[in-house]
């Protein structure tokens, strides 16, 4: 019986680790298989020529630069409406049923499927506004995507905030606001700013909200305005793996692009985790 | 006249804290309003229990959306198969048994997992699960339900483990060591008091990984075939309710009984999330409660 029941302890243990191992492995092989292939897809002139000859050879440059556009779009509109919304729900409002449903409607909204934001963006947007497919379009129903992550985020940097902070202030005879802007915000910025980064990464490598509200699959020149069409990462992704007249022709590309989205994604991930660091050494001093 | 300043800078974060409800009611407003106008053509009973959709049909266009509901809560239902189980026992292995060093390492390779884009994963599907299928059960494609399964396994691992893993290590201290003083080994214990005492925690996790399965559209739409039929077994080709408004969106004119059916779709995909979500929340709101 004893023996039994050791037995059976350690194929349980074995199991869990049997399960931490696999996940260990969906990423590395993922990651093995681009980097690998990806790598040699990958050159200088790949990262700043234009696609050429329907897109079996050249580069991603405009595609590069569609995804920086709209990304920057997106963060000027979803960091001052999420980090606004952070400091009411966190500086203002008083708990009780109405806070606890607004902050019912962020957790909901984060869960609505991205191809939904999608037709949102094509009726109100690209139609309703008349903004068009463009990456003024895009990037805004991209903000609306990232805006329930900017809010929950941020309102956790401010929550880690100290209350003497908001009272020293308020003892002095500041004002609400003005205790916010001097103490407040400075104590919560870099967690505000890390979140917001890691909030943009994941904007940047969205797919489906973009689909039909400004992407194209090829464009001869950058976008010049906030109206005119782009090209991205993601989108170029899909349509070279899926929607290609030469898909075999053009897997190694798909493959450079892949690795360039991903370093994007890594880069900015990486940036969070340094910036954190180092901005939170800086003002916990 | 400072009052007033105060006052206004107050309104302005008042009106961007509800903002996320406006916007909340906005779409569910905009999905419905477009959205029923397609039932102006199409019998309600036809929609939902109609299992062909085929809205571009030369003589007679039918808009019965049961086999993408289908397909979708079969993609859905295949993915948790393989992420509850693997995600419970990675979520129990990094909260009861991992070294800090482990635990670190395990909580930055989720983190990734969870920042990969979707279309990446919809990529390698493509590249590598795919032709896996295929070699494997001798298919002539593995562009189907169970290559999407597989990979929304692999979108919902992080979710479930991340939220589960929290909930595991809030478990109070005293009910191990109160079972451990009963006698119960470690395993015992894990399995008949850890787990059970976690076990809101981990249902909420498993709740939000579906709604994440659920909506996807990516990754759905590049690795299971996209057949518009009634699916009959993992290895047919099936096509999504987020699948069939990613493909047919960008093509369909604009205020046509077609279009306004795809913002009907949106709305059920709409409603189901509501739904799991509003799951989650009762299942937390009595967890909180009971504590």
């Amino acid at each position: 019986m004893m023996k039994f029941k050791r037995f059976k302890e350690i194929i349980g243990f074995g199991s869990l680790i049997l399960s931490a191992v696999i996940v260990v492995l969906i990423l590395g092989i993922m990651i093995f298989d681009i980097a690998a292939k990806g790598f040699e897809a990958i050159s200088l002139k790949f990262l700043i020529d234009f696609p050429r000859e329907g897109m079996t050879k050249g580069g991603i440059f405009p595609v590069i630069i569609g995804t920086i556009f709209v990304t920057i779009m997106t963060t000027l509109f979803s960091i001052p409406l999420g980090v606004s919304a952070a400091i009411y729900l966190s500086e203002y409002a008083k708990e009780g049923r109405f806070t606890r449903f607004v902050r019912a409607a962020i957790r909901n909204l984060a869960g609505i499927p991205s191809i939904v934001y999608g037709l949102f963006g094509v009726a109100i947007f690209v139609q309703g506004l008349n903004f068009g497919t463009s990456v003024l379009s895009s990037g805004l129903t991209l903000g609306l995507l990232t805006l329930p992550w900017i809010i929950a985020t941020s309102e956790e940097a401010l929550k880690t905030v100290p209350q003497d902070y908001r009272e020293g202030a308020l003892a002095l005879g500041a004002t609400k606001w003005q205790a916010i802007r001097s103490n407040v915000l400075p104590y919560a910025f870099p967690g505000i700013l890390t979140s917001s980064i890691l909030g943009l990464s994941r904007a940047a490598g969205e797919t489906a909200p973009i689909l039909f509200t400004g992407v194209v699959f090829y464009l001869p020149w950058l976008p010049g305005s906030v109206f005119d069409q782009f090209m991205a990462l993601p989108y170029h992704i899909y349509i070279l793996s899926t929607q290609h007249h030469a898909i075999d022709l053009v897997r190694p590309l798909a493959y450079g692009t892949t690795l360039v989205l991903i370093a994007i994604v890594f880069m900015l991930n990486l940036a969070a985790i340094i910036l954190r660091y180092q901005l939170g050494r800086k003002y916990k001093k | 006249m400072k009052r007033i300043k105060e006052k206004a800078i107050y309104f302005f974060f008042f009106f961007t804290g509800i903002l996320a409800v406006i916007i909340l009611l906005g779409i569910f407003l905009m999905l419905l309003l477009n959205g029923l106008q397609t039932f102006k053509d199409v019998r309600f009973s036809d929609f939902f229990f109609g299992t062909v959709w085929n809205p571009s049909a030369y003589k007679e266009s039918s808009y019965g959306i049961l086999s993408m509901v289908v397909s979708t809560f079969m993609v859905t239902l295949g993915a948790m198969v393989i992420a509850v189980p693997l995600g419970i026992g990675t979520a129990t292995y990094i909260a009861e048994i991992a070294s800090e060093r482990i635990k670190n390492f395990l909580r930055s390779v989720i983190g990734i997992l969870a920042g990969i884009p979707s279309v990446v994963i919809g990529f390698i599907g493509i590249v590598l699960v795919g032709p896996f299928i295929a070699k494997v059960f001798n298919l002539s494609s593995g562009l189907n339900a169970l290559n999407g399964s597989i990979l929304l396994a692999a979108m919902s691992l992080p979710t479930i483990i991340s939220i589960s893993e929290e909930a595991i290590r809030e478990v109070p201290k005293n009910y191990k060591v109160a079972s451990y003083a009963l006698g119960a080994n470690r395993w015992t214990t894990l399995v008949r008091v850890t787990i059970p005492a976690a076990f809101s925690g981990i249902i909420v996790s498993i709740m939000l990984g579906i709604g994440r399965a659920i909506g996807e559209t990516m990754t759905v739409l590049m690795v299971t075939g996209n057949a518009p039929a009634m699916p009959h077994s993992f290895f047919d080709s099936v096509r999504t309710m987020t699948a069939t408004i990613a493909i047919e969106m960008g093509e369909v004119p604009y205020g046509t009984t077609h279009y306004y059916s795809l913002f009907a779709i949106g709305a059920v995909l709409f409603l189901i999330s509501l739904g799991v979500n509003l799951v989650a929340e009762l299942v937390t709101a009595k967890y909180r409660g009971a504590k």
